[in-house]
């Protein structure tokens, strides 16, 4: 058959299946029996193109029924599925089981961001020069007016906008910090580690530095609360991060590339969680940590109920799931 | 081929041609989508100035959520294409040529804080120029490949005239050359057709005007004009 009887045969069933490719793609409503009919057109589809390149028809054809049968190819094996359903399955089960899952990861991040924040709170106390080490005298001063017990703001509450504003400040500082600890680790780890220990050390000298001047009733309560949240969200985008490094490290039986793209699945994930405790951290410390009108004793309460809360999350919660 | 072909071949064992968009087309329109974000900090900025703190904490969100997830939502809902994309006409597609999903497009979004490192992009533009379909280094995890899309395609009829048989032991690969001569030539300035023409003045014994007009009633011959 030659190209223009080929064309004169078809006209009418392309500039169908394209009108049928169209309202899918817009998603308008289109009759059930046509939808059916869908695949039986796009093979269609595919059978004239490979006749058209077989016999080396014109490439204006060609081309065009590329495109058409690109258009429909991605319609056919597009994934959609429930958004809400997706997210409570993972909140109820696929996300701690995920990090039980690559449990040393978890341990290596928990070591790089814990540790050092550890011994540096540590080295702080006991000798207070070791602070300089990290931060320069101008930070530091920063850090203790912010705490200070006998500064204007502390005692005092702040006003709902002023609390909707830091909200808006943890969202944008935090979950940031978070994504750049985690795509840091695309240089074969380096830069996820790097955030980790950097991080750990900041706020290991803050802690010792605050508590070793006395400024324990201001800085304690305000962060034991939401710290169960950020903190462990800060080290489990590192662990994401690490997750990528390594598989750029040790790909296995399989090219770096295919590597790095199989980890980058699992690593997202980890990253759905991360922004979601981000969110929850941001609010705790806005509308509740800087609150005055509850004493310590209920901040220090409630945060041990937050960071139980956190661990038994981990520990428990999706044991049965499967994948 | 081209080398920015890219052939996908699909489970009904038919190949998909893609052509993958380069580095130029993408910067222009990173820089379209990047003024639209701009311009929508300005108004905001304007209007939330009259809300005070309260009105600086929805700056805030407003402005981590378009620096994190504008191109994201864009993909999502829209084929793929953002705004600075639908207007060079680019699309991001998975490498098998599916739509990409939540997670491969935030992931290429994500990573975007490394390739913009140490300045203005300039890890994502080595990894451009050196991999295969202009990745940067978020495409490259989430195997993501950005192409053109093409949207109309040109017919161009062959001028038509009388046919006239080509000469017998023509390869099928030589059909197809005068075919795509005559489907191009509006395109051509005659001077450079003529100059094509003579080319094959072995085949039609012509040369100059005369020769492009008789290549054209060859094809009118073989795309079955008789």
């Amino acid at each position: 058959m030659n190209q223009q009887d080929f064309e004169r045969r078809n006209e009418a069933y392309w500039q169908a299946t394209e009108a049928l490719i169209d309202s899918l793609a817009q998603r308008k409503r289109v009759m059930p029996i046509d939808a059916a009919e869908f695949p039986r057109r796009y093979r269609q589809l595919c059978k004239h193109l490979a006749l058209a390149r077989e016999r080396q028809y014109a490439s204006h054809l060609t081309e065009r029924l590329n495109q058409l049968m690109l258009r429909g190819h991605q319609h056919l094996y597009s994934a959609r599925a429930g958004f809400l359903s997706h997210i409570l399955q993972f909140i109820g089960g696929a996300f701690p089981a995920l990090i039980r899952r690559e449990w040393r990861l978890f341990w290596l991040a928990f070591l790089l961001f814990f540790g050092p924040a550890l011994l540096m709170g540590w080295a702080v106390y006991e000798r207070p020069e070791m602070a300089y080490t990290v931060m320069s005298p101008a930070q530091i001063f920063q850090v203790e007016e912010m705490y200070r017990p006998d500064a204007p703001h502390i005692g005092r509450e702040r006003g709902a906008d002023n609390d909707f504003y830091m909200f808006g400040v943890y969202i944008w500082n935090n979950i940031r910090i978070g994504f750049q600890t985690f795509a840091g680790g695309i240089f074969f780890g380096i830069g996820s580690i790097f955030f980790l220990l950097f991080n750990g050390l900041y706020i290991g000298v803050i802690a010792g530095h605050l508590t070793e001047v006395g400024y324990t009733r201001t800085f304690w309560p305000f962060v034991a609360g939401h710290g169960a949240f950020e903190l462990t969200a800060i080290m489990l985008s590192g662990m994401a991060g690490l997750k990528l490094g390594f598989a750029l490290l040790a790909p296995g039986r399989r090219t770096r590339l295919d590597a790095l793209r199989e980890a980058a699945k699992v690593s997202i994930k980890i990253i759905y969680g991360v922004i979601g405790m981000l969110v929850i951290a941001a609010f705790i410390e806005a509308f509740w940590s800087a609150s005055t009108l509850v004493g310590p004793a209920t901040k220090y309460s409630v945060a041990g109920a937050l960071w139980g809360l956190v661990v038994l999350y981990f520990l428990l919660v999706g044991r049965g799931h499967a994948d | 081929m081209l080398d920015t072909y890219r052939e996908i071949e699909t489970p009904e064992g038919v190949e998909l041609h893609l052509r993958a968009a380069g580095t130029v087309s993408r910067a222009l329109a990173f820089s379209i989508d990047f003024s639209v974000r701009v311009l929508i900090y300005i108004l905001l900025s304007i209007v939330l100035a009259f809300a005070g703190r309260m009105g600086k904490g929805i700056f805030l969100i407003a402005f981590f959520l378009l620096e994190w997830f504008y191109p994201v939502l864009f993909e999502m809902y829209w084929h793929g294409e953002t705004p600075g994309k639908r207007m060079f006409g680019l699309r991001v597609l998975n490498d098998n040529g599916t739509p990409v999903g939540w997670g491969a497009s935030l992931v290429r979004n994500l990573l975007r804080a490394v390739d913009f490192l140490p300045l203005f992009y300039c890890f994502g533009l080595v990894s451009m120029l050196i991999s295969r379909d202009f990745k940067r280094l978020g495409d490259l995890a989430a195997g993501t490949v950005v192409v053109y899309h093409e949207r109309a395609t040109r017919v161009a009829p062959i001028p038509d005239l009388p046919a006239i048989a080509p000469p017998l032991g023509l390869s099928v690969v030589e059909q197809r050359a005068l075919i795509t001569f005559a489907e191009r030539s509006p395109r051509l300035t005659e001077v450079r057709a003529e100059e094509l023409a003579d080319l094959l003045t072995p085949v039609t014994g012509m040369q100059g005007r005369a020769g492009t007009q008789r290549l054209y009633q060859m094809a009118n011959w073989l795309v079955g004009k008789r």
